[in-house]
Parts: structure tokens; sequence; C-alpha cells
């Protein structure tokens, strides 16, 4: 869970991100006038000279076929002369442009040069792409890595139009990435399924995610703030559903939120321990199925890209068998193996859910404690 | 030569059999005519789609069916043929040839694209629905996570390759076996240059498309690994393989439509083309370069440092030949005597159009900024204004500048200016604004998106509707300029029109130059 | 050289001859190519799948190298699988050697394939591992667990400013496609 500090600081940041209607780059510099990132503003710097370039050399070839289609028309008497060649202006307009994009090089390699200078980070993140949700773990030197999943959070209704919409619809996720600031920091960048891509468009981080191989990108952020970015490769049906969410906060608050999110799995251990209602187990099941299943099993668990969980025999059948489903994913289809990807109070919960939502009603109820047997054997 | 020519057969087993290039031309223009209404088609689903945030109206697989299916039926359906279709009326006509090298051939070139685009489009029927992998189709997501459609996929561009190839090969041997005499290399109109070109481009990288898929089809059905990396593949290899197809074949796509700009501006300027020799040089220089440029299209893919930056510098290169043929273009138009008739309106906006197509490109060639560009609609915008800017305006020019001569009959000029003006004013409505949301952050290949892209898709969405619907205004020009079109007169139709298509009547009769002209003695360009 | 004594076929002859080879050029050439390219340059990020034959040398005390373990379970894969130790201080020249550890929690017998991937790319080649567990696949019967060997130096050569080498296994079941190989002997 965010610090409660951490989660103020971000909302008094200026609204620089999710402008209406901008029709530019984000400069790499807030509103406030603060520095998110130098590379961000400088490869803005670079977009902005050779558009300043191009609207230059437009101005100068549109204006004269502007003029010349004003003044050398047939209907103002003009004669049509015959000149159809001279080499020194031919040979002027295939060097002059030759030397302007030497020009425009120069500055190029040298910030192309910078983005690739991913060593020496204080923090490496490896950022891991799924269809369609991003898994970040916490590379530490004591082997003790954080690691989550990040799924969209905007609910189904407002995006089938029954809700309204939210001011950050489509940009916001349950767990984001919670970096320090003025920390380099450096991605490790992959996937599990299909290339997906990774990008933050305000800190001007994207790298593909490729699956088998790993990619890496850098970034140090100087300034705190709340940066939302999409995937940016085709990846399925659900590509436009999941975002990238990274709150850049101080350094004491990054570490009071690794503190918490070690607490929090330490807190779900131990939450694995107890016995819970049918009420928490259920609630908590319905979150979780909204994060991690409706996307292909529906709304009303009636199936979609997955099969239906409405009167399903694994949802109404022995409680092993449904186990084995969430737990290791069905081999050969788009079921993920969840046991990696949940805990084992959450896969209590959803599959409780799972049960008894729906119009499924086993009554049943599985605990932390059934998974954990079922997954010991 | 035979000298009895009966006239062409009756019926429909004319067209079944033909081997007449004028027929076939024919078939190629209106097959690609249909193909472009198809595809645009589900152009409108997906603006429709996107005309507000959430979903209304299709699921968003079957939105990634139609983006998929839209780029596939454009290119290859629509914009290929059609220029295949404009050589075959042409070439001959132009060099003084009576028909091409390959007669029988090519009529199997345009027979096998029907069948071909018909499976095609039958996959939205399919278990799984059509592809929906973009028309990259870029491993694993059209390998190992496609639906079972992709076989039929792979087979559809296996035979429109094998189509391609053959037209390519035959218009090369009807460019160098079959001029007239006295015509020699350097007084062809540029038109055939441009495509003489071309055709050298499909012959090398066809069969490049055409291993891709088949390493496709090997990965799904017989366990190879080329792209997986479970068996030691890589599926950055799928992309190298594809775009070393995919950047020559975005040249392929603009050269011939070059090649019709520079016939048309002249022609309305009445002045002859400035620098015909550069022209041609610098399109030898665009295919050259095409073939070491492809990984522009891959930036963000985690290449060396040497690889990005060698691909940087030759992308930004190829700005000086293009930029080379606008000068030249406008050079052409200046001091010239220009009336603006509708192939000229169309000429004039594509010079504009392209030329800021060309300065987008630019800004993608630089790979640190493409870091932001990449897979946004930055780059949608790019493409569609020098593909659908850039060669659709220049095959709408063209239609309007040959259909009275192939016809005989002239088109209305005024609905021709007025599908000129919607089509312009709809094209910028729909592709300016994704500028926009692009440079903003909105990604490519999304059904749905954040609010703050809200207002510039409605616009976009709106501009695409305009846009369309100029294309049936499009179509009913056509249909009522070869139905009831005022008769032409004489065989020149436009003022300043060079060339030996314009020597022959209006309509040509089935069979002509079967005694090759005489060509005038005219210095070389 | 003339392939026929029509210009026409002779024409046609030649651009067939080449539409073919440029299909064979994507298999026999293209392919090849890039894993030659990859393997030479190193790259890819793709280290040998062959254990490196070591060469007695001196260990450089003097440059410390950090080498950060990942572990990634491919799509479909359910097994446990973490490094032993998420990252490791080495000197160049001197031999390490640490464990991965996978445990299959299903009750049927599988066969995984580690497939191994250096950041930063260019690392590669300058990375050797003497034995590793990538090098074959690795068999685990239901409801079983083990320790993966994995030994490694890193080359003196490696470029002074790379100081820090993130070695990462994308873990594959490959049960079935073994299962086809065996069936089709």
């Amino acid at each position: 869970m965010l610090n409660a500090r951490a989660l103020a600081a971000a909302a008094l940041m200026p609204l620089a991100a999710n402008a209406q209607n901008q029709i530019n780059m984000p400069t790499g510099v807030s509103d406030a006038g603060v520095v998110i990132t130098e590379l961000g503003a400088e490869i803005y710097g670079l977009h902005m000279l050779i558009f300043w370039i191009s609207v230059a050399i437009g101005v100068g070839v549109f204006g004269i076929m502007l003029y010349s289609i004003y003044a050398h028309r047939k209907s103002r008497g003009v004669k049509p002369s015959q000149f159809h060649e001279h080499t020194g202006v031919e040979i002027a307009w295939t060097v002059i442009p030759f030397f302007i994009l030497v020009a425009m090089a120069v500055p190029a390699t040298s910030t192309l040069l910078e983005v690739y200078d991913n060593d020496d980070a204080e923090l490496s993140i490896l950022v891991t792409g799924y269809q369609w949700k991003w898994k970040y773990e916490y590379l530490d030197a004591d082997g003790e890595n954080i690691s989550f999943f990040s799924n969209l959070a905007t609910s189904q209704e407002q995006i089938y139009n029954t809700d309204v919409k939210g001011e950050n619809y489509l940009l916001e996720v349950d767990q984001p990435l919670v970096i320090p600031v003025d920390t380099k920091v450096r991605f490790l960048i992959t996937a599990s399924d299909v290339i997906h891509s990774w990008w933050v468009p305000e800190i001007a981080v994207k790298r593909d995610a490729i699956p088998g191989f790993i990619n890496e990108a850098w970034t140090r952020v100087l300034a705190e703030g709340v940066y939302r970015g999409q995937c940016t490769e085709l990846c399925g049906s659900y590509h436009g559903f999941m975002p990238v969410e990274v709150h850049v906060v101080s350094k004491d608050e990054f570490d009071d939120w690794t503190a918490s999110k070690r607490g929090a799995a330490a807190a779900d251990a131990a939450l694995a321990a107890q016995e819970l209602s049918v009420d928490d187990l259920m609630a908590r099941g319905a979150d979780i199925y909204n994060a991690s299943c409706l996307a292909c099993h529906g709304a009303k668990g009636e199936g979609g890209l997955g099969n239906a969980i409405a009167g399903s025999a694994i949802a109404m059948g022995g409680v092993d068998s449904h186990l084995n489903v969430i737990v290791n994913g069905v081999a050969g289809t788009a079921m993920q193996a969840f046991g990696a990807q949940l805990s084992d109070v959450d896969v209590a919960a959803v599959t409780t859910y799972q049960r008894n939502a729906f119009g499924n009603n086993t009554g049943d109820v599985v605990q932390a404690s059934d998974v954990v047997s079922y997954k010991e054997g | 030569m035979g000298d009895h020519h009966h006239g062409p057969a009756k019926g429909l087993s004319r067209w079944l059999y033909t081997t007449n290039h004028k027929d076939i031309g024919t078939m190629y223009l209106w097959f690609s005519f249909a193909m472009f209404l198809l595809g645009g088609a589900f152009a409108m689903i997906i603006r429709a789609e996107l005309f507000q945030p959430g979903m209304q109206l299709v699921e968003p697989g079957f939105f990634n069916q139609m983006t998929t299916l839209h780029g596939l039926i454009m290119v290859f359906g629509a914009i290929m043929p059609s220029f295949v279709g404009l050589a075959n009326w042409l070439i001959p006509m132009m060099i003084g040839a009576p028909d091409m090298a390959l007669p029988r051939m090519n009529n199997w070139s345009f027979w096998i694209l029907p069948p071909a685009f018909l499976m095609l489009a039958s996959t939205l029927l399919m278990e799984g629905g059509a592809p929906a992998f973009g028309w990259t189709f870029y491993a694993p997501l059209s390998t190992t996570y496609a639906p079972p459609s992709v076989t039929f996929f792979i087979f559809a561009i296996h035979i429109l390759g094998v189509s391609s190839i053959m037209g390519s090969i035959n218009i090369i041997a009807t460019v160098m076996n079959m001029r007239a005499p006295g015509m020699s290399y350097m007084k062809m109109p540029l038109f055939v240059w441009t495509w003489l070109i071309t055709a050298f481009l499909l012959v090398a990288v066809m069969p490049v498309l055409a291993g891709a898929v088949t390493m496709m089809l090997m990965d799904i059905h017989f366990g190879t690994s080329f792209f997986s990396a479970a068996g030691g593949g890589d599926p950055v290899l799928f992309q190298h393989i594809f775009w070393f197809f995919g950047h020559p074949e975005v040249y392929i796509i603009i050269l011939p439509a070059f090649g019709v700009i520079s016939q048309i501006i002249p022609a309305f300027s009445r002045k002859p083309l400035f620098g015909y020799a550069s022209m041609v040089y610098a399109t030898a220089a665009i295919a050259f370069l095409s073939f070491i440029v492809w990984a522009h299209h891959m930036y963000t893919v985690g290449m060396p440092l040497a690889g990005e930056l060698f691909f940087m510098y030759a992308t930004m290169l190829i700005a000086v030949p293009t930029g080379v043929k606008v000068f030249n273009w406008v050079t052409t138009m200046w001091r010239g005597a220009m009336t603006f008739e509708t192939p000229m309106l169309f000429s004039i906006g594509f010079l504009v159009l392209f030329t800021i197509g060309g300065f987008t490109g630019l800004m993608l060639s630089i790979a640190p900024a493409d870091f932001q560009y990449h897979d946004t609609y930055f780059v949608v915008a790019h493409f569609h204004y020098v593909m659908v800017a850039g060669a659709v305006f220049s095959m709408t020019a063209a239609i309007y500048f040959w259909l009275p001569k192939w016809t005989g009959r002239m088109y209305n000029e005024t609905m021709g200016k007025v599908h000129f003006w919607v089509s312009f004013i709809g094209f910028n409505i729909t592709f300016f604004p994704q500028h926009f949301v692009g440079l903003a952050g909105m990604p490519r290949r999304i059904p749905d998106y954040a609010l703050q892209f809200a207002d510039f898709n409605m616009m976009s969405s709106i501009g695409a509707f305009i846009y369309g619907a100029s294309q049936l205004l499009f179509l009913y020009n056509v249909i009522a300029a070869i139905t009831s079109g005022k008769r032409v007169t004489d065989e020149k139709i436009w003022d300043g029109a060079e060339g030996l298509e314009w020597t022959l009547p209006s309509p040509p009769p089935y069979h002509t130059f079967e005694v090759p002209p005489t060509i005038e003695e005219q210095p070389a360009h | 050289m003339r392939l026929s004594q029509d210009p026409t076929i002779d024409t046609v002859a030649k651009l067939g001859a080449v539409s073919v080879a440029m299909f064979a050029f994507v298999f026999v050439v293209m392919v090849p190519l890039y894993n030659v390219l990859c393997d030479a340059l190193g790259i890819n990020g793709k280290t040998s799948s062959e254990a490196y034959i070591s060469v007695v040398s001196e260990v450089d005390e003097t440059r410390s190298i950090k080498v950060q373990f990942i572990a990634t379970n491919n799509d479909g894969m359910p097994w446990a699988f973490a490094p032993d130790v998420t990252e490791m201080v080495v000197h160049p020249g001197a031999a390490n050697d640490t464990v991965f550890y996978a445990a299959n929690p299903t009750t049927a017998s599988m066969i995984a394939q580690a497939i191994p991937s250096v950041s930063p790319s260019r690392a590669a080649e300058f990375f050797h591992k003497t034995e590793c567990f990538c090098f074959e696949q690795q068999p685990l019967d239901g409801e079983s667990e083990a320790q993966m060997p994995l030994q490694f130096i890193v080359d003196q050569d490696l470029p002074a400013d790379i100081k820090t080498i993130t070695l990462s296994y994308t873990l594959f079941d490959v049960t079935s496609l073994m299962r086809d190989k065996v069936a089709s002997r």
C-alpha cells in the first residue's frame, strides 16, 4: 500500500500529465518548471530541432509552390518556359540537404549515446510483460526481491459505458511501480508470452519486452510525481488495457514503501495461517476476479476468450482440480499459472468467489491453508 | 502478328481468358477499387469505435481483426494492384509495344488475386476469427498465439506474392525487350522508369516475404523454432526478415506514384519535367537505399548501439534523393503556364501532403526521438500521409488523367473538383490530429483510449467519415464518365500531355502499336 | 550468360532465378547470418550453448563486476524457479559458481529448457559458462525439485565501461515438444 504522505505529495503535483488535447510530446520538464528527466528534455529538444528545420524547409518549398500557382497560371496569359535542367542548382539542392542532415545527426548521435548508458544504476527493476498486465520485481542484493503484478484498475463498467469515466481512465493500476527520485534506475525488460513494450512518455523510456530475451533501459527522474504510460506493442486483444503507472517519491518515502511492501508480503503470509470469514473471502475474491480473471472470463463469468465460469464443471466440481487449474494453469492454452502471480490467500479467495458467484452457489469455502496443503500435495 | 484481328470476345469469357493488357489493366483497376472500398469499410468500423472513449461497437479482439485486415487489404489488395493496373494499361502504350511480354502470365497474375482475397476475407468467418496480429504480424503473436485462420492468411500471402512476382517479371521483360526502336532508356517516360525500378524491387523482396511466412508456417505446423526462444530461435529475427521486405515494400508503393506525378505535373504546367536524368538517378538511389534501412522500424527492440546508429544515418540519407524529386517537381511548375483540372489538383495535393509525410519521416528517422514516437499515432499519421495523400492521391490523379484516353469519355470536371476538395479536407481532418495524439502519448492499435485523447479522436473519426464518403463520389464520377461522359474528340485531350499514349485514338483500339511507332528525333534527356 | 535465344525468355528466366534465389536467401543466408553475427559480435545477448573450456589465467583483482541473476517463467510454465543469490560481485578471470532452484509442483513429470539472455548484450561474448543447466533440457518428475548448477568466468577483456552484467534465464516447458520428438523416432 502506498504511504499516505507519498500519495498526498503526488496529488499536489501540477497536472502536467493527462492535459487535455496536448499537441506535442512531453517536454521533459514539469509545468512547475522542474526538469523531470534530463534525457526526456534532450529528446524533446531534438524533436523540436528537427521539427523547426522541417517547418523552415516546408515554408520555403511551399511558399515557392504557392507563389508559382498564383503567378504562373495560364489564365494570367503567361507563356510557359521550356527550361528543364540546371546542373548547378541540382547539385546545390543535393549537397546542401546532405549537410543539413549531418548537422542533425550530431546531436542525435550524442543523445543516442545517452540512451545507451545503462550502467552504474543504484536500483535494478525487472519488468515483465504478460498478456495483459505488467510484473515488477525489485532486485535486491540479499535476494529479498519485492515482486508484484500491476493490473488495470479501471472498471469494466467504465469501459462499457455504464459508469462515468474517471480522470485516469485506462491509465490507472492496482499496484503502481514506485521508484525513488534522483536515483539512477535500471530497468530489465522481458516478457512471458508475446512481445510487449514498456513506455512512460514523460520519463521518455520505451523498450520492447521480448519473451526469452532481456532488454535494458535506464532513467533518473528528478521530479516527484505520478507518470503514466501504456503498452506499445500489439500483444493481443487487451493490448490497450495494460497501462504503466510510476510513482516517483522521495528516498525516505521509498524506504517506507519497500518496508511496507515487505510487511504486506509477511502479513499476507500471516493471513494465510488464519481462517477468513466467507464475506471477507468473497469480497477479496471479487477484487481479484475483476483484476485478473474478468478480461478473459467475463464480468458475469460468462466466458469470452476463456471458458465460462458460471455453471462450469471445474468451478462446481472438485476443489483440488479447480485449484490445479488456477495454480498451475492449463498447458497449451491462454490460462496462465496464477500460483506464481497470486498469494495463497488470494488464490483461496478467488477460488471461493468463483465457486459461489455467478449462480454457482456450491457453498464451498477455500482457505489459504487448503491452498498450501494442495500445493504440498 | 496475324492480320485478322477480331475485336474482343463477348461476355464473361472475354474477361476470364483475356491476354490483352488493356483488359487486364481494367480488371486490376476495378479489383483494386473494390478492395479499396472493402479496406475503407474496415477503416470506418475502426474510426467509429474510436469516435469516443469506451467500447461501444465491437469487442477488442474484433477491433484488432479490423486493423489487421484494413492494413493487409489496403496494401496488398488496393494500392499494389491499382498501380499494376496502371502499368498494364500504360507501359505498352508508352513504349510503343503491342502488349506485355508475357500476355498469358499476365492473365494468371491477375486472376489468382480475387480467390486469394476471398480467402483472406473469409477468415473473418472462421473459428477464432480473422488474423488479429497487425498487418506486420510479429511472432510469437502470429505463430504460437495465432488463431487457426493464420494458415489461410499465410496461403493468401503466398498467392499474392506469386502474383506480384509474375507481374514484375512481365514488366521488366516488357520494358527491357519491347521498346519501339529509337526509344532508348533515357527517352522513356518517367512512369516507365519508376515502374521498371519498382519491378526489380518486387522481384527481390516479395520472395523474402514468402520466406518469412513460410518460416511462420514451419514454426506453427512443423515444430521448428525460427522465432521461438524455447527452441533457440528469436522473435526479433522475424522482425529483421519482415522489415527487410517491409521497407522496400513502402518504396514499391510510392515509386510508381512518383512516376505518375512526373507525368501529370509537366502536362498541366505545359513544360517539360525538370531534371529528367536526376529524377531517374534519384529513383534508383531511393531503391538502393531502401535495402539498407529496414531496422528503423525496430529502434526500440534492443539493437546494439552500432546497428542503431547505422540505420539512423542510412535512413536520414534517403531524405536527399527524395528531396531532389520534390524540388524537381516544384521547379517543373515554376514559370510554367498552369491550369488546375482535377488531375493537377490531386497532384499538387500529393506534392504538399506527401512532403509533410516526408518531414514526419525525417523526424521518425532520428532514433532517440523515435523512442517517443514508435508505435504511437504519430507513426500512423506519418504513413497515412505518405500512403494515402501520397500513393492514393497519385492513383486518383492518374485515373482522372488517363480515364478519358482509355474510355474516350471525359469525366465531369466540376464533380472532379468537388471530389478533390472533399478528399483533401476530409483527409487532413482525419490524419492531422493523429500527429497530436501520438505525440501526446496515444499508442497504436488500441480500441479505447484515455480521456485526454478524446477530442482529437472524435475529429479524426469525423474526417474519416467525410473522406470515406468522398470515395463514393469518386466511384460515381468514374461510372458517370464511362457511361455518359462527354466524348473526347482529340487524341491529346490535355493541352500539355506528352507521350506515345497521347498519339492514339480515345479510346484506343483493342490492339495498338502492332507496328512500332517512329520515335521522333529528340535528344535523350 | 544467355539462358535462351529469345531475349524475352532470357529475361524471364533470369528474373525467375533471382526470385528463387531471394527465397532461398532467407533460409540459407539471412537466418544463419543473423545467428553468426549475433554469436560473433555477441550482440544478441545470447551466450554460447556449449561449455566453455577454461584457460588458466590471472584473476584481475583490481576490477569488480556485479553479476545479477534473474529467473523468469515463460507462459504456461508452473515450476518454481529462482536463483539462489540475486547478485554476486566477481573479478574478471575468476571462476565462480552458483545454483538455481527449480521445483515441479504438478503431479506429471515435465521437461524444461532454460534460455539465457545477457544484458548489456555486448557483455555476452565475455561471459563464459563452464557449466550451465541451460546447456541441456532439465527433466523433473512430478512434485520434485532440483538445484541446478551454473559455473562461469567473466573474461578479462570485458570492455572497461561495463560494471554490471545481468544474466536472465527464461524457463520454457518443452515437455510436449520432446514428446513429439520421441514419438516420431
